[in-house]
């Protein structure tokens, strides 16, 4: 039970330009990484501008880059600092920056529209839905998804390649692209759409390299890569490159 | 082939990190751990066991030492090995191949391995450095990950997993023909039949728990609840993928060392302790 | 005159959770070009905090429960005050909102038969929570943010724009609602991000802000609330009622400070949680209420009993109504039998096994393991009541969600009176979203599609400049304030005040003084300090530009925290009887003749000018319940809460 001074350093600045700033400021027992920069914001900074919301790791709002590693500050405890150390508080570098740490995330929207929507069952009048909980169970992990978008921002092919940003949705709308596949009323194939191979052909699954990154950052500790995306991987595979269902189809065709 | 570890080439002025209107960081990564142990020690892991491999491969010798079978020459598909007596010795290949004959077969677990998604993301990380670790700027310029060939044929894993439960299946008819003795009686045991059974379980539990298997076995359906069977394999193999990572390690460190246990034996340096 | 940026839509909904989501597809479904103004990113609205479950009467897992039963339970849970045209649509209608949302992909947890599954919860009869593990309101803004993208998915197909008819305008604040006399024309506002000035035109407005917590120092709502749908409803002239009917949520974490009031679910209660003080005792068997004897066990066996086995059980006193719990927990810790963090503990650890609490609460586990290095499943928690929910709101007609006295005005979910009376059932507010978020987007739409487009009013550059002057006056006297400092206060002399600090001031005198126990004296004592702080924060300044500046954005929700805490405090002064979210110290009972009336909180004309009150006071008698929805209570549960005049009549 005691409070300390910590050494800051917070990136502030805008598209413009800027750069990291120091700061010594008070810390106390049981606080986050948040607590501080609303104390800095109190007492040093009033115009410092970062996103939050509800403090309990909930809404995915206060994601941020601490000492280089993306994480909710609202879920990132002091005590996982020694006390010497410089604690370093960067915005998210995979999206473009507005003003100190707060980022501009119209990617993830951009990106939310573009996946095809749930497609309700014909016939199927509201209150009549039927579903095993072990058939809903695989979406809803992905449902627990805060839209942080740290596995966006963490994610190599976006973060280190600016022009991948058109061809790839990333690994939370291609989570959303599996949950999806696997919602057991989900009637998009009968629309036309097969969601596997268009996570392919339209959302850049190919893109990932399964190298894992989406699923360390997870507030939600939401297995990204084993559940979604490799699954929804083998799913395209179903219907792209395994050659008996690709002869299967063809001949379907030249019958019509 | 880039094969730095720890990519210290500055990323260009204008892209990745420091594309315009990121905020402006001059750093590459601001990570303060020893981000760079876990994929130096991959690729350090991966290139002993890449050395030791084609060594042995090549070596086209000590693979057999009755009644011990190396699992890096089983099956033989050649004409030029020696005589297993009753082991999986099928000269499909005939006589022109004048080869080592371990290059026959390594081929399929190799390829199983090289399209596996947990080996993937270890040498994409570890040796192409791509990412080299999570929020580290990697050091190409250019990423199409497997949209193009050759990687787009990583979608091939699961007809490798297919060849791989062969495989596996034939090496445990390796560890079963390890209950002889030197002359081919059964009912004996010596260490090396344990170090067979000790590999061929790790093979097994390495090849169910495969994404592709775990896909296969029950992933692809849509509603479990009307394929219970299934379903329950799915989850059983689901514990098993959840462990891939150790699972590979495990069994890639036990096949080479199951390999170097015949060899031993092979060439005299170790005598086998016979329990019964 | 200053340069705003100016739109035009039909319906402008305030507030993206889900009575504003739900209320802007209503309006988009009807027709209307919709805009949604959200303070935060869309899909981050405090209803993801949202844990247990949507109250509805589905009767999937006990086939006896109905909206009677649901209805019964509403107008007990807020002790007879609530509007019962509104509890009355609200039970009716919840089944076919929950169903509505499978349409649009939610994934709720199910029954064996692939139903809807239904779980208990506080003051319910039956298991009654359609939910998701503990994370339902995450779902329910998922699903209605996914069906607003579907609809303008609907929208690009048609006309090459997603945003061409529903248009979420992402943090923005509204400061003002504009009128052209009696009507609503519009809104006025500010981009959070840039710090723009902007104005919608528009006949219709819905308000969906929520509630207010933020004027209090523990509380688990966000800092988005700040009250502004009930500040901008009564400087448009709308009245709020039961403002002094307030929700302490028995069950807010109490340790490590930093996190103090953040929500404990009732879940946990209502899977088996029991509530014990220092010396271990299950108190809550000494607090049940002579109206609530009935219906709850009075020894631990039969409490134990009901959760395998509720048909010949009563429920365990830990499930009593919100208010009840939260007062006893109060109590406990004031006889010094509380824990070293001044809470009581919660313990489910020695109740289920470490798996099955995993599953079913894994956002509690996950809460404590990663807030307070707590494991629940091994250890108990720590808890103590916190500020969660406003009862009160804006006065709305029970069936269109109109706001009384301002055409085209209309207001869901928290920011609206009456539905809960003087205390909310948990998972009632949930459902409360989407029946009347509906609704107000039903007849939102309605209003607004009667206007002919000629006939639409709208608001004049006197009111915009007024509006822009008052939003930009924490900058200081220099009315541009695009980019330097602010240079001194209203008037000479003033001393420049800190928003922040003004702002830790106010929580600290409603949590003190207007909080959950309350006496006369404290009371007026607060409205003195709230006097003073209103004529402080005329003087709040900020440094900075307007560009995403957080100071400047406090100063501005700092007037519509000073108003709504005004009404709060007056309100609860004024009420001399205990009832619900509203306990007073000097006044203990329930009174029969106060159920009768509505305390209406109005603006008074002028305010807010320093020295004068901003808010007036008055009584309102309320409706009489209809006959039949009487007939639906047992005479002597009546007699408890309705005069014997009432029950002749």
């Amino acid at each position: 039970m005691s409070s300390y001074q910590a050494h800051f350093k917070v990136w502030r600045g805008d598209a413009e330009g800027g750069g990291l700033q120091d700061f010594q400021v008070e810390v106390n027992d049981g606080e986050v990484v948040l607590d501080i920069i609303h104390r800095l914001q109190a007492t040093q900074a009033s115009d410092l501008a970062v996103r939050w919301n509800c403090k309990a790791g909930k809404c995915g709002s206060c994601s941020a880059e601490v000492n280089g590693r993306p994480r909710l500050m609202c879920m990132t405890r002091m005590s996982v600092f020694s006390r010497e150390e410089t604690v370093t508080v960067t915005p998210m570098r995979t999206f473009p920056v507005i003003r100190d740490l707060v980022t501009d995330v119209s990617f993830n929207y951009t990106k939310a529209r573009e996946v095809p929507s749930f497609v309700p069952p014909k016939g199927v009048p509201a209150g009549e839905y039927r579903m095993a909980q072990q058939d809903v169970e695989r979406s809803q992990e992905f449902r627990k998804c805060i839209e942080c978008f740290l596995c966006q921002d963490t994610c190599h092919v976006v973060r280190d390649h600016e022009e991948n940003k058109p061809a790839f949705a990333g690994p939370r709308f291609l989570m959303r692209i599996a949950e999806l596949d696997m919602h057991p009323l989900d009637a998009a194939d009968e629309t036309g759409v097969n969601r596997a191979s268009s996570a392919q052909d339209d959302h850049g699954l190919g893109y990932c390299n399964i190298t894992k990154c989406c699923t360390e950052v997870c507030p939600e500790g939401i297995h990204i890569t084993d559940n979604a995306l490799i699954p929804l991987k083998e799913r395209a595979v179903d219907r792209k490159y395994d050659p008996l269902v690709w002869l299967g189809s063809k001949i379907r065709r030249r019958g019509q | 082939m880039a094969t730095g570890t720890t990519p210290t080439t500055p990323a260009s002025e204008d892209r990745g990190v420091r594309s315009p209107g990121r905020a402006a960081i001059a750093a590459p990564h601001l990570r303060t751990d020893r981000w760079w142990v876990p994929p130096l020690v991959t690729a350090v892991g991966l290139g002993i066991f890449v050395v030791y491999a084609t060594w042995r491969a090549f070596a086209n010798s000590h693979y057999y030492a009755a009644p011990y079978i190396s699992p890096f020459y089983s099956p033989c598909l050649a004409s030029n090995c020696v005589d297993m007596k009753g082991g999986a010795d099928w000269a499909l290949f005939g006589s022109w191949w004048g080869l080592s004959p371990a290059l026959l077969v390594l081929i399929f677990p190799l390829g199983f391995r090289l399209t596996c998604y947990y080996y993937r993301k270890a040498y994409y990380r570890g040796i192409w450095s791509s990412p080299p670790a999570c929020a580290v700027a990697e050091p190409h310029a250019k990423y199409s990950g497997e949209t193009r060939f050759p990687l787009i044929l990583q979608n091939s894993h699961r007809y490798f997993f297919y060849l791989a439960v062969i495989v596996a299946g034939i090496l445990t008819y390796d560890a079963v023909l390890g209950f002889r003795d030197a002359h081919g009686n059964w009912g004996h045991m010596g260490l090396g039949t344990l170090v067979l059974l000790a590999n061929v379980a790790l093979i097994w539990a390495y090849t169910v728990s495969c994404h592709s298997c775990r896909h296969v076995i029950g992933g692809k359906l849509r509603h479990f609840s009307k394929h219970p069977v299934r379903y329950r394999l799915w989850g059983w193999v689901g514990t098993l993928t959840a462990r891939h990572m150790l699972l590979a390690w495990s069994s890639l460190i036990s096949v080479g060392i199951a390999d170097l246990y015949v060899y031993l034996v092979s060439s005299g340096a170790f005598d086998d302790p016979r329990f019964f | 005159m200053t340069n705003v940026e100016r739109h035009a839509y039909d319906v402008v909904v305030v507030g993206a959770g889900g009575a504003g989501l739900r209320a802007a597809i209503e309006a988009r479904e009807r027709g209307m070009r919709t805009a949604v103004i959200c303070k935060s990113l869309f899909g981050k609205a405090h209803t993801v905090m949202a844990e247990g479950g949507i109250a509805a009467s589905m009767g999937n897992v006990n086939e006896h429960d109905n909206w009677q039963v649901h209805f019964r339970d509403t107008m007990r849970g807020g002790k007879f005050l609530n509007h019962w045209r509104m509890a009355e649509l609200h039970a009716k209608e919840a089944p076919d909102r929950v169903w509505e949302l499978e349409t649009w992909g939610a994934l709720f947890d199910r029954t064996p038969d692939g139903r809807i599954s239904q779980r208990n919860f506080g003051g319910h009869e039956y298991p009654r929570l359609a939910h998701v593990g503990d994370r339902t309101g995450l779902e329910l803004i998922r699903t209605l943010q996914q069906k607003i993208v579907s609809l303008q998915q609907e929208d690009h197909a048609e006309t090459g724009d997603y945003e061409s008819r529903l248009k979420i305008f992402q943090e923005c604040t509204v400061t003002r609602i504009l009128k052209d006399d009696d009507r609503v024309c519009g809104i006025f506002g500010y981009v959070r991000e840039s710090g723009r000035l902007f104005v919608i035109d528009a006949p219709a407005v819905v308000l969906a802000t929520g509630g207010i917590g933020k004027s209090f120092k523990v509380t688990s709502n966000s800092w988005e609330y700040t009250g502004d749908g009930h500040a901008l409803a009564l400087l448009a002239g709308a009245p709020l009622i039961n403002m002094e009917f307030i929700q302490f949520h028995p069950t807010g974490m109490v340790w490590p400070p930093s996190v103090k009031g953040i929500l404990v679910t009732e879940s946990v209660r209502g899977d088996g949680g029991v509530l014990r003080n220092s010396e271990g005792k299950r108190f809550m068997f000494g607090y049940i209420p002579d109206v609530f004897k009935e219906k709850y066990a009075q020894s631990e066996e039969e409490a134990d009993g009901w959760y395998a086995d509720p048909d010949r059980h009563r429920r365990p006193p830990e499930l009593l109504p919100r208010d009840e719990v939260a007062r006893a927990i109060n109590s406990e810790v004031k006889a010094g039998r509380g824990t070293p963090h001044g809470g009581v503990f919660l313990d489910v650890s020695t109740r289920l096994p470490a798996e099955e609490i995993k599953r079913r609460l894994p956002s509690m586990h996950h809460q404590f393991k990663e807030l307070a290095d707590v494991d629940i499943t091994a250890e108990a928690m720590e808890v103590g009541p916190t500020c969660h929910y406003m009862m009160g709101g804006v006065d709305v007609d029970p069936d269109t969600a109109a706001a009384t006295g301002v055409p085209g005005l209309f207001a869901a979910g928290e920011v609206a009176g009456g539905m809960h009376g003087s205390n909310r059932l948990g998972g009632n507010s949930l459902s409360d979203l989407l029946v009347f978020g509906r609704r107000a987007g039903v007849f939102a739409a309605e209003y607004a599609a009667a206007l002919a487009q000629v006939d639409r009013p709208a608001a004049g550059e006197e009111q915009i400049d007024a509006a822009a002057a008052e939003a930009l006056r924490p900058f200081g006297t220099d009315e541009a304030g695009d980019a330097a400092p602010g240079s001194g206060g209203d008037g000479p002399g003033a001393a420049a005040e800190n928003p922040y600090t003004l702002h830790q001031e106010l929580q600290q005198v409603m949590n003190d003084l207007v909080g959950i126990i309350r006496r006369a004296p404290e009371m007026a004592k607060a409205l003195e300090h709230l006097a003073d702080l209103r004529e402080r924060s005329r003087h709040a300044l900020v440094e900075g530009h307007r560009q995403f500046n957080p100071g400047w954005h406090l100063a501005i929700d700092l007037r519509n925290m000073l108003l709504v805490s005004e009404c709060v405090a007056r309100a609860a002064l004024e009420r001399t009887e205990s009832r619900g979210g509203h306990t007073r110290d000097d006044h203990p009972d329930m009174d029969r003749t106060w159920r009768k009336v509505n305390l209406v909180c109005e603006l008074t004309p002028g305010a807010p000018e320093a020295g004068t009150a901003a808010v007036s006071l008055r009584r309102r008698p309320m409706d009489a319940i209809r006959p039949d929805l009487l007939a639906l209570f047992e005479r002597d549960e009546l007699l408890k809460y309705l005069t014997d005049e009432e029950l002749d009549a």
